[in-house]
């Protein structure tokens, strides 16, 4: 089963116009599968994740509804067919 | 989301750029600058920190940048005034992997006139980035993001910001920075080596008042045609240097409070320059409520306030680093936005105000452009301040002032702005 990213919708522009991309393959962890998404995509790393490759502050990924941040960040792993979550965080003022 | 309007500009007319924490905005006026028209918002709900109109070489290639709370921050352009942008598809600006840095804004975006397909950008953390062909490809430069000071500087309550670029007119290898905190450096040899200049300069919130660096200088103009002259707006402090800044001399004489902000020179007079005070770095607000532009025409000698149509009651407002700004006609259209939102603007050289327009977002960023001003303008602007340099090159010293004792020295993808 193929791991799927959802992509929200400013960053859609920036992955085909699409707002799903399905990966080949089968990434072990998140950090193996946003390398995938890199490559396929380049223009989405630079707005994901920074210069150091640390998630953006106000950005949130989830597998499978479980927030990385809580659990093993960038090595959380991603099971088979998982659908992996970019979302904006609530932020602004 | 809000409509964008668009502006239509044509030569002859003036452009305002601003840039507030909820976008950027271009006021239009014919040469009269009484009526304006104003487009945008653009990058809406993003704070836009830095902007400029790159007007060398026959462009009209606006830039600004744009800062995401979600997707980081990137350099965006435009060359029909916003009605399309460029987004580069992979970020620009951006620090090498192995700095170990990230940024978090980009503070100035600097055109130097010498070098038409040169352009620097100023950033958080404090770093200089260069781009030598017109903006498509940028780096840090490697002299100043490896100095060894970086590690005791500490940021500002803006942010670690290098936020003053200051090439020299007609030396390429000098150029001057300033950031909050850390203060003023100079190289003279390209960027290889940055010397701290801060000889003179206060730290009140420092042991040392007068370190080496540290200083919190919050704006330091030039002319171009008096390049060793600098003048230096401090977290408390007014200042004056005649040699490239080697040493300051304190010329905070008749002004209500030596703290503020923003700082502009008039562009052609390199003895008259433009600040506004606010109150203490606790409250910096406008001091008594009043709204008060003060200048000095003597290079620092004396200062006067400027405040016909300026509100002098119930005006409490703060005017920040970037949001001072000139354009170049004669006589001289004088602008700045407030933290509250308004554009007050003079095409007087000051001597009488009006407010522009109210309602924006809190202001950060005000430049001013007059259309189709490219070398030839640039060079009638030139010599005539360099005339007027002459006429008063016996005025050089700071008039009745001491000055203090020496301290030791210590390619992207096209959007539609509308989407």
């Amino acid at each position: 089963m193929p791991v799927t990213f959802c992509i929200p919708n400013y960053l859609a522009a920036f992955a085909g116009n699409r707002s799903a991309v399905k990966l080949e393959g089968s990434p072990a962890t998140v950090r193996d599968a946003l390398g995938e998404l890199w490559r396929l995509y380049p223009g989405l790393r630079d707005r994901i994740v920074d210069e150091q490759g640390e998630v953006r502050q106000h950005v949130n990924i989830f597998v499978g509804g479980d927030a990385i941040r809580f659990t093993d960040g960038l090595a959380t792993p991603v099971p088979d067919g998982s659908e992996i979550l970019i979302v904006p965080a609530v932020s602004g003022g | 989301m809000p409509s964008v309007q668009h502006i239509s500009a044509k030569n002859g007319d003036v452009v305002l750029l601003v840039g507030t924490m909820k976008g950027a905005f271009l006021l239009r006026s014919n040469r009269a600058r009484k009526k304006w028209d104003v487009g945008g918002p653009y990058s809406v709900g993003s704070p836009v920190y830095a902007m400029a109109l790159d007007q060398r070489q026959g462009r009209r290639r606006l830039w600004w940048a744009q800062q995401s709370f979600r997707w980081g921050t990137t350099l965006l352009s435009s060359d029909d005034f916003g009605k399309t942008a460029t987004e580069p598809k992979t970020y620009t600006v951006k620090f090498p992997e192995e700095s170990g840095l990230a940024l978090k804004n980009i503070w100035q975006i600097c055109l130097p006139a010498n070098e038409p397909e040169t352009i620097y950008c100023g950033v958080e953390p404090s770093a200089l980035f260069v781009s030598r062909d017109a903006g498509q490809n940028w780096s840090p430069v490697k002299g100043f993001l490896e100095h060894p000071h970086r590690a005791k500087w500490t940021p500002g309550g803006g942010g670690m910001c290098l936020h003053t670029i200051l090439p020299h007119p007609t030396n390429n290898k000098s150029m001057m920075i300033a950031m909050s905190t850390g203060g003023v450096y100079r190289t003279d040899d390209g960027g290889q080596t940055w010397q701290a200049r801060n000889q003179g300069v206060r730290a009140d919130f420092l042991p040392e008042k007068y370190p080496e660096f540290g200083q919190c200088v919050h704006k330091v103009v030039r002319h171009p045609a008096q390049p060793q002259r600098l003048y230096l707006q401090n977290h408390w402090g007014l200042y004056r240097s005649d040699d490239s800044g080697d040493s300051w001399q304190d010329i905070a004489k008749g002004v209500p409070s030596d703290f503020g902000f923003c700082m502009v020179v008039h562009p052609h007079d390199p003895e008259t320059v433009y600040i506004v005070p606010v109150e203490s770095d606790e409250y910096r607000c406008t001091p008594e409520a009043k709204l008060r532009v003060y200048r000095t025409r003597n290079g620092g000698a004396s200062w006067e306030p400027l405040t016909r149509g300026l509100p002098q009651k119930n005006a409490l407002e703060t005017i920040l680093r970037d949001s001072l700004a000139t354009d170049t006609c004669d006589p001289t259209g004088i602008y700045f936005g407030t933290r509250s939102g308004k554009i007050y603007g003079s095409n007087d050289d000051g001597k009488s105000w009006q407010l522009i327009h109210e309602g924006l977002p809190s202001v950060v960023c005000v430049r001013a452009a007059l259309i189709g001003a490219g070398e030839k303008s640039s060079s009638r602007s030139h010599r005539a301040a360099t005339k007027d340099k002459a006429s008063k090159s016996r005025q050089k010293s700071v008039r009745g002032k001491k000055r203090p004792p020496a301290k030791r020295q210590a390619t992207g993808r096209t959007r539609s702005a509308k989407k």
